[in-house]
């Protein structure tokens, strides 16, 4: 694999010149809190984060978009779809558990017999430049449910934080078009080898993998099993698992019509509110937070691998470190594993 | 503050034993540190896993609404405020349940001291009276708890239990009443800025309702941002859409919002929601005399009627 070398100095500049081609999305800080956003300079960009509060789901699956536009008269009726994207995006800086959550959504939204135009506009031709995590939280489980701190992925270039520099790997094509005009260095022998200690170092310091071999045989054997009252008592039903998590992508279509005319909505929906599942006879099969909370787990641990092949988690953190309650999914999955 | 863990176990313990209660209420050590977390406790035996430190921060009230048992309750000053307003709402039986009152001497605030610490991340800590030892990769630290507490915890004048059954440790300190400086303040700005700023934070929210559901006086059995026929707001993260939500939410909590700061705590995305919550708080204060939560017998200003109420926000008068 080719290796380069950028100093930390020159990252701004380097963005600056990828915003003449690209929509960039990167990390910044928003007040106390690192969210992913378009940025329009390369200072923008904030890279000495671990994971940022809302997950970089939002620039492929927006939290409300509009999929069309309608008005009508006595006579005619229109509707008006809005434009695609115009230039082709690219994500800076992110870490490779949530460009594996990429990967998972492109398996939901790209497949055989759906493909999601809205999706793909944004998707298509998209560039991925992430970044290794030099310091993962003890809150992170990616090496438990098929990730790395350094996995490359789905990445098209790999950062590595050396220090004063970031080594460059070069993972794809598209990645090396990328460097085209950049003209760096190669990383070399030296840096190489500080950045094998670095890496070594991050593996180690990881907290130890979950033991959750066969859980989804449990999970299959146990949708009617007691634990879940328990394991679901002090889940307060709000969103913030759902909404703050990189893989969850269950949403909802609204109607807004004011006059005679209006928009189709989709805005993210999560199965812990009790309206998810209400149907208009008035009957939710879901209706208390036992029901809610046992689906989100059947979802991500044993119904996505019967649809999708795949998971639905990429062990960010997210949930367990934001949840309200300090109801922490690795306690529960091992909680279920241990049934 | 003393660590009252070993005698709430003690007294739990003999309640269940003594089949008063079916289930007790309370905190256990959280899986992360700065964290502890809500328990049920229905065995003598669990009994063990309770604690109480400075980051019991819940509002267990949230967990006693249409209860089918008897329930004992942990519970500090702003746990017991919503007990009081739930018992005056008729969503808890006051024989169906056994308030063990702690007098409060703050919560501690783990994002500040994350956020203005800029420490490495926190993987170990102790507490011992006042200091807390935050030890991480390479560094040990420690600081004074009480700098740190949460800004409803600093502002709080019912640390200890307005209501109980059952005292554990010491009534501590009240300070003086609250006079809500931070809402004057904020209204003797002008208004334009006082609009950009409410919407500056309802814009940082991601309609994940974690406020609603924290806290123990939304018990509505259908909210009514999930109505859906006809549908009451909009769904979107539109500023307008947002603002609403919040607007009513704090309209439907005046004269019964206790100021825990559940709201706040739960909110991922920092959100100021409780100038909202303040603002209406000091209202029902100044205009009706009435604090949410402190007394059993006084009847709620929203839920009674006088002559001479003053009116002087009502449209046209």
């Amino acid at each position: 694999m080719k290796a380069k070398v950028i100093k930390k100095d020159d990252i701004a500049g380097f963005l600056d010149s990828l915003l003449k081609e690209y929509e960039v999305f990167a990390p910044v800080k928003r007040d106390r809190l690192v969210v992913f956003d378009r940025i329009h300079s390369g200072k923008e960009a904030f890279l000495n984060y671990t994971t940022s509060i809302t997950s970089p789901k939002e620039i492929l699956l927006p939290q409300s978009e509009t999929l069309f536009t309608y008005s009508s008269t006595d006579s005619a009726a229109d509707v008006e779809v809005p434009s695609g994207e115009e230039r082709p995006r690219l994500i800076f800086g992110i870490h490779p558990c949530d460009v594996k959550s990429l990967i998972f959504l492109d398996r939901i939204f790209n497949e055989e017999e759906y493909k999601d135009a809205y999706y793909l506009g944004r998707r298509h031709a998209m560039v991925v430049v992430s970044m290794g995590c030099i310091k993962p939280r003890a809150t992170c489980f990616c090496t438990s449910v098929g990730g790395g701190p350094f996995s490359t992925e789905g990445s098209d270039l790999l950062l590595i934080d050396i220090g004063d520099e970031y080594i460059v790997q070069v993972i794809s094509d598209k990645g090396e078009k990328l460097l085209g005009k950049a003209h760096l260095e190669d990383a070399g022998e030296d840096r190489l080898s500080l950045m094998k200690r670095v890496t070594q170092d991050a593996e180690a310091s990881m907290a130890p993998k979950l033991n959750i071999d066969g859980l989804k045989e449990k999970l299959d054997k146990m949708f009617d099993d007691p634990i879940w009252d328990l394991l679901a008592e002090k889940c307060i039903s709000c969103g913030v698992c759902t909404y703050l998590c990189p893989t969850c992508y269950c949403f909802d279509i609204v109607d807004e019509t004011r006059n005679s005319g209006g928009e189709r909505l989709r805005l993210w929906d999560s199965c812990q509110f009790p309206l998810f599942t209400l149907q208009a006879s008035g009957e939710n099969p879901r209706p208390t937070t036992k029901e809610r909370y046992r689906q989100r787990i059947m979802h991500k641990f044993s119904y996505l691998i019967d649809n999708c092949g795949q998971i639905g988690c990429v062990g960010c953190g997210r949930c367990v470190t934001e949840c309200p309650v300090n109801l922490d999914i690795r306690q529960v999955l091992t909680a279920i594993s241990n049934r | 503050m003393p660590d009252l863990s070993a005698k709430i176990r003690e007294v739990v313990q003999k309640m269940l034993r003594e089949q008063e209660v079916e289930l007790v209420i309370g905190f256990e050590q959280g899986s992360m540190p700065l964290h502890s977390t809500p328990c049920f406790i229905r065995n003598e035996e669990d009994a063990q896993r309770l604690v109480w430190n400075s980051f019991c921060d819940n509002n267990l009230a949230k967990y006693l609404v249409k209860r089918p048992e008897k329930v004992a309750i942990v519970a500090k000053g702003c746990d017991t405020r919503a007990i009081v307003e739930l018992i005056k709402e008729k969503q808890v039986p006051r024989d169906q349940v056994v308030i063990i009152g702690i007098p409060c001497q703050g919560m501690v605030d783990r994002r500040r001291i994350e956020a203005e610490l800029e420490l490495n991340e926190i993987l170990e800590y102790e507490e011992q009276d006042n200091k807390l030892t935050l030890k991480g990769d390479g560094f040990t630290k420690t600081v004074n708890r009480d700098e740190y507490l949460y800004p409803c915890c600093q502002a709080c004048p019912h640390k200890n239990p307005t209501t109980y059954d059952i005292l554990i440790g010491d009534m501590v300190a009240e300070q003086a009443p609250d006079q809500y400086p931070d809402i004057a303040e904020f209204e003797a700005k002008p208004p334009e800025e006082r609009w950009q700023y409410i919407s500056g934070e309802v814009n940082k929210c991601i309609r994940c309702y974690a406020c609603r559901n924290a806290c123990p006086l939304c018990y509505c059995k259908e909210c009514f941002v999930d109505k859906t026929h006809p549908q009451w707001i909009g769904k979107t993260t539109d500023t307008n859409d947002t603002f609403i939500f919040h607007l009513m939410r704090a309209f439907h909590l005046a004269g019964r919002c206790v100021e825990c700061g559940a709201c706040e705590r739960a909110c991922p995305m920092e959100v100021d929601i409780r100038k909202l919550n303040r603002k209406l708080a000091a209202d029902v204060k100044e205009l009706f005399g009435y604090e949410a939560g402190t007394s059993l017998d006084q009847i709620a200003p929203l839920a009674t009627f006088r002559p001479d109420d003053p009116e002087e926000f009502m449209l046209g008068v």
